[in-house]
């Protein structure tokens, strides 16, 4: 299971990541990130907020599937409420759809099924909630996955457009993962409660960048 | 719904069921756009056929198809590929795959997807899960000595395509060394001169999307008779 | 150490002649005071706060088919005190009914320890405008920790849930979140036929929900850059039934 988990949390898994930089590009197009320091500190303040909201969504989906549960439509709902901007619903429904195919060709799953039956694809913490359960993972692992994600893939964005060190992007990722497991403990104190009660951080920038990346003729990332 | 319920990741790469997914392959500015224009507006009468994109940094290329109007915009779409158009033919080709799966689900009918890739060095090569056949394009003007170097692109495709032959006089490129390079590094495979320029209906590479096609259409009907004849065979014990 | 306020205050709209709603109750309570007018009904506040230690609730009752528009009579300002202070507001919308809740901005003072709550039920075809401001610390301060939690359901199900916390001073402040805006605010807008296009300009966010609804968030370096904010983007959404939002009143009832 631990090697499973590593696949899993890998960015090589080709599930389609590479293509989003969780609203990096915009930033770095408006001028707000243009070395490590900002990039740093953009990344803080997206893993204490939809990182947050994202690992406790997995965590919460990693309980139901080991559940055996099958109100994926509740949870679906529960994650679009959290997620006011349209270019970010649909940026995570791409992304789910794309780790809902690697997930099913790698490890069978009645969740990862039921899952496949979303209108528009999953969102994509669902997807890795799942995914993680199916490898019989815990709501907590997969909690850390997801924050590690939230993170790590801005990072690499961040290292392709501006060509940052990644040296020193590295240690910066170094610095935070104390932030990381404890973002995912957070996370996943909510995994067994009502998904009401779930997390709903708001970072009102990420939001604004992230349709203002749409409406963008230059881009190389998806969102 | 995006997932392939039924697909068996190891199953040979033939089209069944499916359209036929050809990757076009290149490095930067060596015609991969004009080259899909072209086989566009070639074959759009007897093929049900769409476009996916993978431009580096706009959807320039995908632009150009729509302003040509080689085909219907709901035929044609860009995929990004996070400034890595190496890792969305290859590497993670998720993007590309939706973006396959979603212009089948529009057209059913689909015999022939064509990938083209977001410009290339000469390591790229589409990955066997996202193209059934890979096309490799260059051109004179990049250097003849670039069929000797090889590469995984000019060695590996299943058509070599020597674009821009026009322009081999005036930039002192020798075609025959050319094509004698290449022969020697693809093992036999094909290798055909385009010049768009004097021949805008890329008519050699046609021709060899036209023979892929036959040829597959040809074993699958061999398949789907042997299936047939078993079943018979089935049903009489 | 002084005892912080527990208070309960409720108000019940029902449908009531001319467009003003016939009020069957309104129950004003400690700090939580609350006044008719024409045009709404105000939370005049009764005492400075919210401080530390005080647990106040608000409880709205839109009854079917009834319109009600809460309004306050000046800015609230989140004090330190004893322990964490709490804010929260449920309401209850029926069919066919209408909630306008836009109160004076909120301002997190230095040292607040404040947790603001609004849990909104929706009927399926009741509408809603809800306005909140919050403003980071007094002239030149730095805010407290102040969380504020904003749960809306349409006929059970979650159309928004939203929290902005300024909790970890590093994270709030991050060129992700806030940045170094001085106040931030939103507008839902919520109900049957409420729409608009997807929007992003500096500082302002129009964002179409999954469910029917549009929320415009916006951040800003004051109060009223982002009040001006707020009204560009609830000009850029459209409501098919029912007059034009109303506006922030002007003036405080005498």
């Amino acid at each position: 299971m631990r090697a499973s988990l590593l696949l899993l949390a890998d960015s090589r898994l080709p599930a389609g990541g590479h293509a989003h930089s969780g609203g990096l590009e915009p930033a770095v197009a408006a001028g707000a990130v243009r070395d490590v320091p900002a990039l740093a500190d953009f990344l803080r303040g997206r893993l204490a907020t939809s990182g947050l909201v994202a690992a406790a969504l997995a965590a919460a989906a990693c309980a139901h599937a080991a559940r055996g549960g099958g109100a994926w439509a509740a949870l679906d709902a529960e994650t679009d409420a959290r997620t006011p901007s349209p270019a970010q619903r649909a940026a995570s429904r791409a992304q789910g759809r794309s780790l809902l195919r690697v997930a099913r060709t790698a490890w069978a799953s009645p969740a990862l099924d039921a899952l496949a039956g979303t209108p528009g694809g999953p969102h994509h913490p669902a997807v890795l909630g799942a995914a993680a359960a199916a490898m019989g993972a815990a709501p907590r692992e997969a909690a850390e996955i997801t924050a590690y994600m939230a993170v790590t893939g801005p990072a690499s964005a961040g290292i392709r457009l501006l060509g940052l060190d990644p040296l020193a992007v590295n240690r910066a990722l170094a610095v935070l993962a104390a932030d990381v497991d404890a973002v995912a403990a957070e996370a996943a104190g909510f995994a067994d409660g009502p998904w009401a009660e779930l997390p709903a951080a708001s970072a009102p920038l990420l939001d604004l960048y992230a349709e203002r990346h749409l409406r963008t003729d230059l881009r190389l990332f998806e969102s | 719904m995006g997932a392939n319920h039924d697909h068996d990741p190891y199953a040979a790469t033939r089209p069944h069921g499916r359209a036929l997914r050809l990757g076009i392959g290149g490095p930067v500015g060596s015609g991969k756009t004009a080259l899909t224009a072209a086989l566009c507006r070639a074959l759009r009468d007897e093929l049900d056929l769409a476009v996916v994109t993978n431009d580096i940094y706009t959807t320039e290329d995908a632009d150009f198809l729509r302003r040509e109007a080689v085909l219907s915009d709901d035929r044609i779409t860009a995929v990004r590929t996070g400034a890595c158009p190496h890792t969305a033919i290859r590497d993670d080709i998720s993007a590309n795959l939706d973006a396959c799966e979603a212009l089948q689900e529009r057209h059913p009918g689909l015999d022939l997807i064509i990938v083209e890739s977001g410009g290339d060095n000469l390591t790229a090569l589409f990955s066997q899960g996202l193209a059934d056949r890979q096309i490799f394009v260059l051109d004179v003007a990049g250097g003849d000595d670039v069929p000797r170097k090889g590469g995984l692109g000019v060695a590996a495709a299943d058509l070599l395509v020597i674009n821009k032959t026009d322009l081999a006089p005036l930039v002192g490129s020798d075609l025959a060394m050319m094509g004698r390079d290449a022969g020697k590094v693809r093992g036999g495979k094909p290798v055909v001169f385009s010049s768009l320029r004097e021949r805008p209906g890329a008519d050699e590479v046609a021709a060899w999307i036209r023979g892929v096609l036959h040829d597959l259409a040809h074993e699958h009907g061999e398949h789907e008779h042997e299936h047939g004849r078993e079943r018979e065979r089935a049903a009489a014990s | 150490m002084t005892r912080g306020y527990t208070a309960r205050a409720a108000v019940t709209a029902a449908p009531g002649a001319g467009g003003a709603p016939r009020l069957t109750r309104l129950r004003s309570d400690g700090p939580l005071a609350l006044r008719q007018t024409p045009d709404a009904v105000y939370l005049v506040g009764a005492a400075a706060g919210p401080l530390g230690g005080d647990d106040l609730e608000l409880d709205l009752v839109v009854e079917p088919g009834a319109r009600l528009a809460v309004r306050s009579a000046a800015t609230s300002l989140a004090l330190p005190g004893d322990g964490e202070s709490r804010m929260t507001v449920r309401a209850s919308v029926g069919a066919g009914a209408h909630l306008d809740f836009a109160p004076e901005p909120t301002v997190a003072a230095r040292g607040c320890r404040h947790r603001a709550a609004a849990e909104i039920d929706l009927a399926a075809d009741a509408t809603l405008r809800w306005f909140e401001e919050l403003v980071l610390g007094r002239h030149r301060e730095e805010p407290g920790r102040h969380t504020s939690r904003f749960d809306v359901t349409v006929a059970g199900v979650p159309l928004l849930r939203h929290e902005l916390r300024l909790t970890d001073r590093l994270a709030c402040t991050s060129r992700a979140v806030l940045g170094d805006a001085g106040a931030a605010g939103s507008v839902l807008l919520a109900g049957p036929g409420v729409a608009a296009e997807p929007h992003a300009a500096d500082g302002l966010a129009v964002l179409p929900l999954a469910g029917p609804g549009v929320l415009v968030t916006a951040v800003a370096a004051d109060s009223a850059a982002l009040r001006r904010l707020l009204a560009e983007g609830e000009r850029r959404c459209r409501q098919a039934a029912g007059p034009a939002p109303t506006r922030q009143a002007a003036v405080a009832p005498a």
